[in-house]
């Protein structure tokens, strides 16, 4: 059985990319697929200490399946305001968009 | 017949009623609707007479308000003295009425000048019938009213205003003295019904100086509404009136209301030797004083009012003696020969168009039935016999001689002499010698029938009515009359004296000589006479300064009262009020700017505050997500840190 040390490192690794990924990135589709990234690392340890810590309690299981349900309704929303700002100015650099500033 | 008395009030009430209510047509006849009320009420007051006289009475009472615990009943009666004073209202009233259809044909008020008759008529002959003092009072008031009213007929002229409100004024001082009286009574039975009233008097539940008290003080009434000293000064004003008001109000009937008054209280009144004592004294001081002043008196209307209160005060000094009878039936003749006297001056002054006797003269051969009824309503007042003055006047004087104060029997006499000697004068200045004013002379007529049948109705009686009490048939007014006090009333009835009635007729035809000497025979020239008592002149003329005294004293005096507190509220009440009020706006200053600086203050300061701390938090608001990321990310960074080193 692989040790858990390693999952974990592949875990944090994904996480790590997603940030690099969220920080980095002005395409805000590229910023959505990196915080997917986040998401799933963190769905990773979620599963990972559910499996190696506390085997036959599908709760760690079950915290994975909230946060895909969630990343998905997540990513609906995103996908959906995305397509709004490539209406409004046919751009999806997040740079370029700070109506919001306070 | 006598059970029917209250409909001989009910006639004017309802004329009066329907003439205020009347619509188009029969608003222009309310001259014929007045008339004929009164025409029926005076049949109807002497079918009541009739019966009365025959021996009947009536009365009835009943339940008119509750006040708490005190039963106040309302009533009405009839006796001799109201049986006898209803017709003669309503006689002179119906004259009056006739009269005026010509004498005040085309008057401006010519309607409302009825319906106040009207009025007026109701309420002397209510006066006449209520049974308490209560009623009393109210028709009291309301025949003062309807007097204001008529006095200030013609208010357009400040003077007749000024009149009608010194009228209501004057006689209002009376009738406050009469209102205590009545309450006084009161107070101590606890009724207003004459019968009770007059039962627990002689039954002795009142002691004397209650009777005295309340007697004076009813009398204060009676002096003012019929213009005795001091408080006559109202009724000369009162001529600013239409002459036949005058004649029916200030001559006849409500003037008359004092005597009356007087007379139906006489069993109270009689118990109190000093209460009839003033009375006495009152009637005999006024009966000459007036006297004197229509001596000298100008305005023919003038002469009548003075002349008026002088008769009133004979009144008085009759009731004073101690005789209810010599009151009451002077009451009556004068009632007669007094309206007469004003109604024959109407027919003058609406031919001459002038008030003035010096503007007259002449008048005989144009006016001569003005001129004889004037002459015999002349005669009876100044008691020639066998006219209805010389009957009435010699009671009152034989009274006088019989009572325990015969000074006043001598002033009575040489009031007689007065009374003979001005209507002697004012005789032959209106009607005789030459015509001082051609122009009025030539146009002066007779106003037909209308003017002339009153004459006539009232020189009759004036000339016959005396014969009712008069020696020769045995006094049967005097019998009549008793019959209206509770038996055990103490009633004077003097023994017939002939020198008192020789006494009497020479005064009167030595007056009645030596007028007649005077200005008719020129023995002396009126100037001279002048001359010779000139501050006397002066002092009758100015009607002895009581007009100037009074204006001195309570008109000035009112106005410097009213000065004085006028100061006292301007500069003390208002000075405190406007003090309170510099303060309170001192106060509102002061709070207004604690709140401003302090509570605007503490409210400002917090949205000051709010709004500051969110310009400096609003620059983190970027709008850029990646500001965000970094920002989050660093946090999340940080915490693990911070995590792993507190381990």
């Amino acid at each position: 059985m692989i040790p858990l040390g390693y999952i974990l490192g592949f875990s944090a690794l994904l996480f790590g990319l997603g940030l690099y990924g969220a920080l980095t990135r002005r395409n805000a589709i590229r910023m959505v697929m990196s915080i997917e990234l986040m998401l799933n690392a963190v769905n990773v340890n979620f599963l990972a200490f559910s499996r190696y810590l506390n085997p036959g309690d599908p709760r760690g299981s079950i915290w994975a399946i909230f946060v895909m349900t969630v990343a998905a309704a997540e990513v609906a929303l995103g996908l959906a305001i995305i397509l709004m700002l490539s209406r409004r100015q046919d751009d999806i650099d997040v740079d370029k968009v700070h109506s919001l500033q306070g | 017949m006598a059970q029917w008395a209250w409909l001989v009030a009910l006639f004017p009430l309802l004329a009066f009623a329907l003439m205020e209510v009347a619509p188009g047509r029969l608003r222009l006849r309310r001259d014929t609707l007045g008339t004929v009320a009164v025409a029926a009420s005076f049949v109807v007051s002497l079918a009541v007479l009739v019966d009365v006289w025959a021996g009947a009475r009536a009365a009835a009472s009943w339940q008119w308000a509750q006040v708490g615990p005190v039963q106040i009943p309302m009533g009405w009666q009839v006796d001799p003295l109201s049986a006898v004073m209803l017709v003669v209202v309503n006689l002179v009233s119906l004259m009056v009425h006739v009269f005026s259809l010509s004498y005040m044909e085309g008057d401006v008020r010519y309607g409302r000048y009825y319906a106040i008759l009207s009025l007026f008529t109701f309420s002397m002959l209510g006066l006449l019938l209520v049974d308490n003092f209560l009623g009393l009072f109210i028709f009291w008031e309301l025949v003062g009213l309807c007097s204001f009213v008529l006095i200030g007929h013609w208010y357009e002229e400040k003077a007749n205003s000024n009149a009608a409100m010194k009228a209501f004024l004057t006689t209002r001082v009376g009738d406050v003295a009469m209102l205590i009286g009545i309450l006084v009574l009161f107070a101590h039975l606890g009724t207003l019904k004459y019968g009770d009233i007059w039962s627990a008097a002689q039954s002795g539940q009142l002691s004397l100086d209650v009777i005295t008290t309340a007697s004076l003080l009813l009398f204060g009434g009676a002096i003012g509404k019929s213009a005795q000293f001091p408080l006559h000064v109202w009724l000369p004003d009162a001529m600013a009136g239409p002459t036949p008001v005058s004649a029916l109000i200030h001559a006849a009937t409500m003037v008359a209301a004092g005597v009356y008054l007087v007379a139906r209280a006489f069993p109270l009144f009689s118990l109190s030797p000093t209460a009839l004592y003033w009375v006495a004294v009152t009637g005999g001081f006024t009966a000459i004083f007036a006297a004197t002043i229509a001596v000298v008196q100008d305005d023919i209307k003038k002469v009548l009012a003075y002349s008026t209160i002088s008769q009133l005060g004979y009144m008085f000094l009759g009731l004073g003696a101690g005789s209810l009878v010599a009151g009451s039936f002077h009451l009556v003749t004068q009632a007669f020969f007094k309206s007469l006297l004003f109604l024959a001056a109407g027919s003058v002054i609406h031919a001459v168009h002038t008030q003035n006797l010096h503007e007259m003269g002449g008048l005989y051969p144009r006016m001569k039935w003005t001129a004889w009824t004037w002459m015999i309503g002349a005669l009876s007042m100044a008691g020639i016999p066998p006219l209805a003055g010389f009957w009435s006047k010699d009671e009152v004087l034989l009274a006088a001689y019989r009572s325990p104060y015969p000074i006043l029997f001598w002033l009575a006499l040489v009031a007689a002499f007065l009374t003979a000697f001005y209507i002697t004068r004012a005789t032959w200045l209106a009607f005789f010698g030459t015509a001082r004013d051609e122009q009025r002379a030539r146009h002066a007529h007779e106003s037909g029938w209308r003017m002339q049948l009153p004459l006539g109705v009232l020189a009759l009686l004036a000339a016959g009515a005396g014969l009712l009490g008069a020696s020769w048939f045995g006094h049967p007014f005097t019998h009549f009359i008793a019959g209206s006090v509770p038996a055990g009333t103490h009633l004077a009835e003097p023994e017939p004296a002939g020198l008192v009635q020789g006494l009497a007729l020479l005064a009167a035809v030595a007056g009645i000589a030596v007028a007649g000497g005077i200005y008719g025979g020129g023995w002396v020239s009126r100037a001279s006479l002048i001359r010779a008592g000139r501050p006397l002149y002066v002092l009758l003329k100015r009607k002895y300064f009581v007009d100037e005294l009074y204006g001195w004293v309570f008109v000035k005096g009112t106005v410097a009262l009213s000065w004085l507190t006028g100061a006292f509220d301007r500069y003390i009440v208002d000075g405190i009020v406007n003090a309170v009020g510099w303060l309170g706006v001192q106060l509102a200053y002061a709070t207004g700017d604690f709140d401003q600086a302090v509570i605007d203050g503490a409210v400002n300061g917090v949205g000051q505050a709010v709004e500051g701390g969110g310009r400096l938090l609003r620059r983190a608001q970027t709008g850029y997500v990646s500001t965000y990321l970094v920002t989050l990310a660093t946090a999340v960074v940080a915490v693990l840190i911070l995590l792993v080193l507190r381990r």
